[in-house]
């Protein structure tokens, strides 16, 4: 019998439930009825461009799409969902990689594409506030003229949007020295499901209360619904350069990044590629990579001119002990351009050499990069499957690129348990199964073997909070019980990680 | 740990609040405190510290002073610069007040530090959030969220932190401007790729701080100017801001003021500046609930950090929505709110 807390559980997580097609019928009237007749698309062609995010394995064709230009018509639409009891599920650009915004068939997509105004912007108190349609690198693009920029700068920052960043608590390349969305966002102006404007924080660096500002940044749209985004800017560096160093070996690549960081250096990008990262980039951007290299590092340091000399002479010295064996500093914006190109290209570089790839997002200590790489190994040649690696290794976070042929019979399932087994090694060596995508639809199985519980009804409890009906974006980024009482049945099937604390009902 | 778990499960049989405690050194922060004393000093020492993984993991009742000692023997330090006052506050109090000092304006906040913690709930069940690594975006981020709860949700029992190395290079300057110019250059500069990790104004004159590597540092005392103070008065002077033991702090009544870096300023007023102009600390009994008008006026929150309130809240009050959302946590979290009952919200009761 499930105790009280299991009652938390959102009804519409369950991906079955259905609507009677006069209630669907009755929903789509509605929207109809609040917005102007181009901001409901509920035909079959209108919609397919919505059934997935950036996650294409994962597809759902929602009940209609609302497109709001304004804030009190995203007010409308939350209101008729919540009076028509159907799911909502925000959207930026799609650009997400763990289906967060995949819908539920019974949903209706609440899409924020067309509230894409930067608002204000204040050089002197250096803040941006912004629609959170906004794409992240509008932003900069519109702090420039003053020397300002908004740090955070996930590899798909020209298309996502600070909604969505918001969603996600986006990172990027350079989150150890910049920090992540968390860190670079100060307010959010936005809607609870009941239709009731909600602000938490706002201009000022701190206020009264519990920090709800935090929580609601990477809830993955289960909370509210922002419509206004209030963003840090920071003075852009005067320069930048990048150190490239080779190793014959990937465990002492890892031992590198962690020299640099005990040597009191927090390099502004530090990221690694292993050889068959390079590889695959190589031939496509021509970044003059080292092949015979094991791994490659990537470390930029920023700052003043004499600052920038004085830390990749550092790096350099640090780089050199730990064992490299070729090194080459960036002499130009050209050449330090070149030299990230290839890390930049990783992702479309899988898609030019596979059918398919699936890219992973665990995080874990720094000193176990070396374990997992090995680890990795061993799971290409019993899966079957190649698998190429890029790692922002500076913060520990992972993107193994698993390649498949989505055409081949049983290459995805075999894909998917490949990248299963890594999260659960990134548990197992103490880190989590995302760093940076987020969970979404994707990892919500993992989320059983990184949380007990009574974890997971706490998460629950803090999105009944939010949303009592359980009508913002449900069964993503938290497995209900029943969900993980059978991921852990598959996996005692696959003869791994058994949950045998979990009831079963 | 088991004897706290049971005075918790003791406490929420009987409906009887706690009051938790470290050294108690921010006793007088919050708005009331109500029940019978826990002290979590009990349950302390650091778990684990790897200097190149830049964490530490401490349980809730390790002293400060052990945790800086120890990271200062790598070359560490906790960055945000949480205030002790006048004693050696627990690190489980540091965060469940997630109060940041000077160097807040240039590396962020206490929440921005906090990478995981554990959770004693009222069940007097254990719950584990966040971890040891640098992005962790698994589940709602609820560690954070126990950042500055003053135990509102439950008992932190464990934390893990980011520390950063210490700055290889620090130089203080001061310079005499008026309030009002201190503002504006404060600004100014902030918009300029300089190192600064301190800009405060008081007495008629502004110190700013620089940190970081040292070519950055002599570069950027130039673009400044003013005079070089050496390195003890330094210390002893962001020492008296980060711990509030700045002889500013010793009026009856200090309002606290957190508004938009280039906020306009109220004239008149005993009033220190920190955090580039974000941050403002009013003195004097005249100040009073104009301090709350003034934040307001300019988007921010004013607290009444010591002195009498004539009958309102100390922490600026909150918005219908988010009470409310306040009251639904707590009750899941703490139904009966045992926990530090009155402290966080002022019209908080028992159930």
């Amino acid at each position: 019998m499930p105790s009280p807390s299991h009652s938390a559980e959102p009804a519409w997580s369950d991906p079955d439930r259905s609507l009677s097609p006069a209630a669907a019928h009755a929903v789509v009237e509605a929207l109809r009825t609040i917005l102007p007749a181009d901001s409901v698309l509920s035909s079959e062609q209108e919609l397919h461009p919505y059934e997935c995010d950036g996650l294409a394995a994962f597809r759902q064709v929602p009940l209609a799409v609302a497109l709001p230009r304004t804030e009190a018509e995203v007010r409308e639409v939350l209101l008729t969902c919540r009076q028509h009891d159907v799911p909502v599920i925000a959207r930026g650009a799609g650009t997400g990689l763990s289906g967060g915004a995949m819908p539920h068939p019974c949903s209706v997509v609440l899409s924020l594409a067309r509230l894409n105004r930067i608002l204000d912007i204040d050089p002197v108190a250096r803040t941006a506030r912004v629609q959170p349609g906004v794409r992240n690198l509008e932003v900069s693009e519109a702090a420039a003229p003053y020397g300002l920029y908004y740090a955070p700068d996930p590899s798909s920052q020209l298309a996502c949007t600070i909604g969505g960043n918001v969603a996600e608590n986006s990172g990027g390349v350079h989150c150890l020295k910049y920090g992540l969305t968390v860190h670079n966002v100060l307010g959010i102006r936005g809607y609870t499901i009941d239709g009731e404007i909600i602000e938490l924080g706002g201009g000022a660096l701190d206020g009264p209360g519990l920090d709800l500002l935090a929580l609601s940044i990477g809830s993955e749209g289960l909370l509210l619904v922002a419509t206004e985004v209030w963003v840090k800017l920071v003075p852009r560096p005067a320069l930048a350069r990048v150190v490239m160093a080779s190793y014959d070996d990937v465990g002492k690549a890892g031992e590198a990044v962690a020299a640099i960081i005990a040597a009191g250096i927090i390099p502004a990008g530090l990221e690694m590629m292993d050889r068959k990262a390079s590889a695959a980039v190589e031939p496509f951007v021509k970044a003059g990579y080292d092949l015979s290299a094991a791994a490659i590092l990537l470390a930029e340091a920023d700052g003043t001119p004499d600052e920038v000399a004085e830390e990749v002479s550092e790096v350099e010295r640090v780089l050199r002990q730990a064992g490299a064996t070729a090194i080459a500093v960036s002499g130009s914006e050209q050449e330090r351009l070149r030299f990230w190109s290839g890390r930049k290209n990783a992702f479309p570089a899988a898609g030019r050499i596979s059918p398919d790839y699936y890219c992973m997002d665990g995080t874990i200590p720094r000193k176990n990069l070396g374990h997992m790489l090995k680890a990795i190994e061993e799971m290409e040649v019993r899966y079957g499957l190649r698998c190429m690696n890029v790692f922002h290794a500076g913060d520990g976070n992972l993107h193994p690129l698993i390649l498949f042929d989505a055409n081949r019979a049983g290459e995805w399932e075999r894909a998917d348990r490949f990248g299963a087994e890594i999260l659960e090694l990134c548990v197992q060596l103490g880190g989590t199964i995302t760093g940076e995508h987020g969970v979404g639809i994707e990892k919500i199985n993992s989320m059983c073997v990184q949380f007990s519980p009574a974890e997971r009804a706490a998460f629950f409890a803090i999105k009944k909070a939010f949303d009592p009906h359980g009508l913002l974006n449900p069964g993503k980024a938290i497995p209900t019980l029943r969900r993980c009482a059978e991921y852990g049945k598959m996996h005692i099937r696959h003869g791994a990680l058994p949950h045998p604390d979990l009831p079963r009902f | 740990m088991r004897e706290i778990q049971e005075r918790v499960i003791d406490a929420n049989r009987s409906g009887a609040p706690l009051r938790l405690r470290g050294a108690g050194t921010k006793d007088f922060y919050g708005e009331r405190l109500e029940g019978e004393v826990l002290d979590l000093r009990s349950h302390r020492g650091v778990i684990d510290y790897e200097p190149s993984e830049l964490v530490i993991s401490a349980r809730c009742g390790t002293p400060l002073s052990e945790i800086e000692a120890l990271l200062a023997t790598h070359g560490q330090f906790l960055a945000f610069e949480p205030p002790a006052f006048a004693g050696d506050p627990t690190i489980g109090g540091v965060i469940a007040a997630g109060l940041s000092g000077p160097r807040r304006l240039q590396v962020g906040a206490a929440r921005d530090f906090v990478l995981g913690a554990k959770l004693l709930e009222a069940s007097g069940e254990e719950l584990s959030f966040g971890g040891r690594v640098m992005k962790n975006v698994a589940g709602f981020d609820v560690s954070r969220l126990l950042c500055g709860s003053l135990g509102f949700l439950g008992i932190i029992t464990e934390v893990s932190l980011k520390v950063l190395p210490r700055p290889r290079c620090e130089h203080t300057l001061v310079l005499r401007l008026s309030a009002q110019d201190a503002l504006a250059v404060f600004n100014r500069w902030g918009s300029l790729p300089l190192p600064i990790s301190g800009a405060a104004w008081v007495e008629g004159s502004a110190w700013v701080r620089l940190s970081g590597a040292a070519p950055a540092v002599r570069a950027a005392g130039q673009r400044i100017g003013g005079d070089s103070v050496d390195a003890v008065a330094a210390a002893d002077f962001w020492g008296g801001l980060r711990h509030c033991t700045h002889r500013f702090f010793d009026d009856a009544t200090i309002w606290r003021v957190s508004v938009p870096s280039n906020a306009a300023l109220a004239p008149g007023d005993k009033l220190l500046i920190d955090w580039g102009g974000a941050l403002r600390w009013y003195a004097g009994e005249s100040v009073g609930a104009r301090a709350r008008a003034l934040a307001s006026g300019a988007g921010g929150t004013a607290l009444c950090w010591r002195g009498q309130t004539s009958g309102e809240s100390r922490f600026h009050p909150l918005s219908r929505t988010v009470a409310q959302l306040h009251r639904r946590l707590q009750q899941h979290f703490d139904p009966r709110a045992i926990f530090n009952r009155g402290r966080l919200l002022a019209a908080e009761a028992g159930a």
